[in-house]
């Protein structure tokens, strides 16, 4: 090797100037494609528990519950499109654990890029891992008999929705990816808080057979207010309020955490 | 303006950096305390210090990714606290760790830093492919660079802060963990850079590493910068020679040690195991009495030699211990064969 060939100082050099925030974002957006490229098994996880969950519940507590399978996979589907989102919202905050500990981001960090431009690329790849899971499970819940009364533009609709979703929730666990030391404690702590919040819901069970105080939390648990819109959109019966109310938490929690994120990013050494 | 070599600054008449003062606290330690440096363009400068001395920090701060509590820096003519930017867009820099994305392969890295730099398209994989073969990776490049060996990891480490040539290249410890033969291309690779015209300022605890390397080497412990100079320099404060003897019976080493001081003057170091006796002498007469003295005293040597002194004596004689403790126990004039890992 010699010194020639590594220097790029003239002709053989192509760079066109400092390149926009946005084209950087997009950079960034590509490195997350080839991820699901080179981990194709981050896909399984991500679509294989709601594969799971809706095939358990529409047939084990299907029949149980609101008398026919095809009834409750009527009132259930909505629900795990809505789980789904919020579980897989907690892959960006994993990944940026993950990046932290290996001293990518010191990289980024030292190029003379718009310094947020890594975080737009985790957003880039979720919204990605959001309509790729929802999708699969649009088409499975078809294939078992679901049917969206308020057809393709209800199912648009809905496609919409859940990537806001997950873009809100994504916030608490990048939050906890820049706290939290491995990847691993991201996940424990997600769960944790995700699990009381999904399943102390009304995505699986109608809250009115609830115990009165269970049902005061469940009709205030924004998973709740955003399975009603889900259910909504998808039926074609939503109502405005229903939709700033599933709108409400993601936008609350943009406007309180990316202005926490970016501060706790720009603070660490 | 293109940006495809970061050589030409504003400035061409600035040194590639000036600092004054820097310092950083975390909470009651000075890791950084204080510190000078000068470094001209086109050199490669030495960061020599013990584990913990402070060379990353110092590092981090002059790359941006930390910002100083007192003090001041220029990197190639731009303050780092005035125009961070403009440093990131004249600078690169190789950290400790490989800053590599372990699920991307090789090829696939350096396109997304030049595609960060604003290559486009084509121009892109091109940079990417010429980088890979000067780099020796081409065959490796379709792997992912978690199936790559530390060798390669750290030479594509070094090769993605090279996607636009820097004006300045940070290296924090490059070759550290790597086999001699590792060790060897990467001292290969950083000379080839320097003679394309690329600052560097490389940390190290090896002081061959330094001693091979850099025109100029700033030893730091705790935080100060405790000396500065050509290694020849260094070498020269510490005197002009040192003899390094083994006894047959090392119970006898206390006798050896007081009588060598005797004769010679000065103090005689032990090494860490206690079985290697240095000391220094100005001329090869007294070594000879020294030795003609042991005889006599019937002390028997097992082996001695005489040699200009080591960066580790160098070290010694600069800060009053040895890197020893901080370091593993090595003999003293063995830094050069035995200290850098295998």
């Amino acid at each position: 090797m010699d010194g020639a060939e590594i220097g790029c100082r003239a002709d053989p050099c192509e760079a066109s100037g400092q390149p926009s925030a946005l084209s950087n974002a997009l950079v960034f957006g590509w490195r997350a494609v080839l991820k699901f490229k080179h981990i194709p098994e981050q896909l399984f996880d991500l679509v294989m528990s709601p594969v799971m969950f809706t095939l358990l519940f529409t047939f084990v507590f299907g029949g149980a519950l609101p008398g026919s399978t095809d009834t409750y996979l009527q009132y259930f589907l909505p629900g795990i499109l809505v789980q789904t989102v919020v579980f897989n919202s907690l892959y960006s905050g994993m990944g940026l654990s993950t990046d932290l500990g290996e001293g990518l981001f010191d990289r980024f960090r030292s190029l003379p890029i718009w310094s947020l431009s890594p975080f737009a690329g985790l957003m880039v790849g979720d919204i990605l891992r959001h309509l790729i899971a929802s999708l699969i499970i649009l088409f499975i819940g078809i294939l078992l008999g679901y049917r969206p009364e308020a057809g393709i533009p209800g199912v648009v609709a809905a496609l919409l929705l859940l990537p806001l979703i997950g873009f809100g929730f994504g916030w608490i666990f990048l939050v906890l990816g820049l706290i939290m030391r491995t990847p691993n404690t991201v996940m424990t702590m997600a769960f944790t808080g995700i699990m009381p919040l999904v399943f102390a819901s009304n995505i699986m069970v109608d809250p009115a057979t609830m115990p009165g105080w269970l049902r005061v939390f469940v009709e205030v648990n924004p998973v709740s207010l955003m399975t009603t819109a889900m259910r909504g959109l998808l039926a074609g019966n939503v109502t405005l309020t229903q939709l700033g109310l599933a709108l409400l938490t993601p936008a609350l929690l943009t406007a309180v955490l990316a202005p926490l994120t970016l501060w706790l990013y720009r603070r660490r050494n | 303006m293109m940006r495809h070599s970061r050589l030409a600054t504003k400035d061409a008449e600035s040194a590639a950096i000036e600092a004054r003062g820097l310092t950083k606290h975390f909470g009651n330690v000075r890791a950084v305390d204080g510190i000078d440096l000068d470094v001209p363009r086109g050199m490669i400068f030495g960061i020599l210090g013990p584990n913990g001395a402070g060379k990353t920090t110092l590092l981090r701060m002059l790359a941006t990714l930390l910002p100083p509590d007192a003090g001041s820096a220029k990197v190639l003519g731009y303050d780092l606290a005035a125009s961070p930017h403009e440093v990131r867009g004249s600078i690169a820099m190789t950290g400790q760790f490989a800053s590599l994305d372990e699920d991307l392969t090789g090829r696939e890295n350096l396109i997304l830093l030049a595609r960060l730099w604003g290559f486009r398209g084509q121009a892109a994989k091109s940079r990417a492919g010429d980088l890979l073969n000067a780099f020796d990776l081409a065959d490796a490049s379709a792997k992912q660079v978690k199936d790559y060996s530390g060798g390669m990891r750290r030479r594509l480490d070094i090769a993605a802060s090279l996607v636009v040539t820097p004006g300045v290249l940070f290296l924090d410890e490059p070759t550290t963990g790597l086999d001699p033969k590792a060790r060897k291309s990467v001292w290969r690779m950083i000379r080839s850079l320097a003679e394309a015209g690329v600052t560097i300022l490389l940390t190290t605890q090896y002081l061959e590493e330094a001693d091979q390397l850099a025109a100029r080497i700033a030893v730091i412990d705790h935080g100060k910068k405790i000396a500065e100079g050509t290694s020849r320099e260094l070498k020269a404060a510490t005197g002009s020679g040192f003899l390094h003897l083994n006894l047959v019976e090392t119970g006898r080493l206390g006798e050896a040690k007081r009588l060598l001081e005797e004769k010679v003057g000065g103090n005689v170091q032990r090494s860490a195991e206690g079985t290697t006796l240095s000391i220094m002498v100005d001329t090869p007469q007294k070594a000879n009495r020294a030795l003609a003295a042991l005889i006599d005293a019937d002390i028997e040597l097992a082996d001695f030699s005489m040699g200009a002194p080591s960066l580790d004596e160098v070290f010694f004689a600069l800060t009053g211990q040895s890197t020893e403790p901080r370091l593993s126990p090595e003999r003293s004039d063995g830094w050069s064969r035995n200290r850098l890992p295998r």
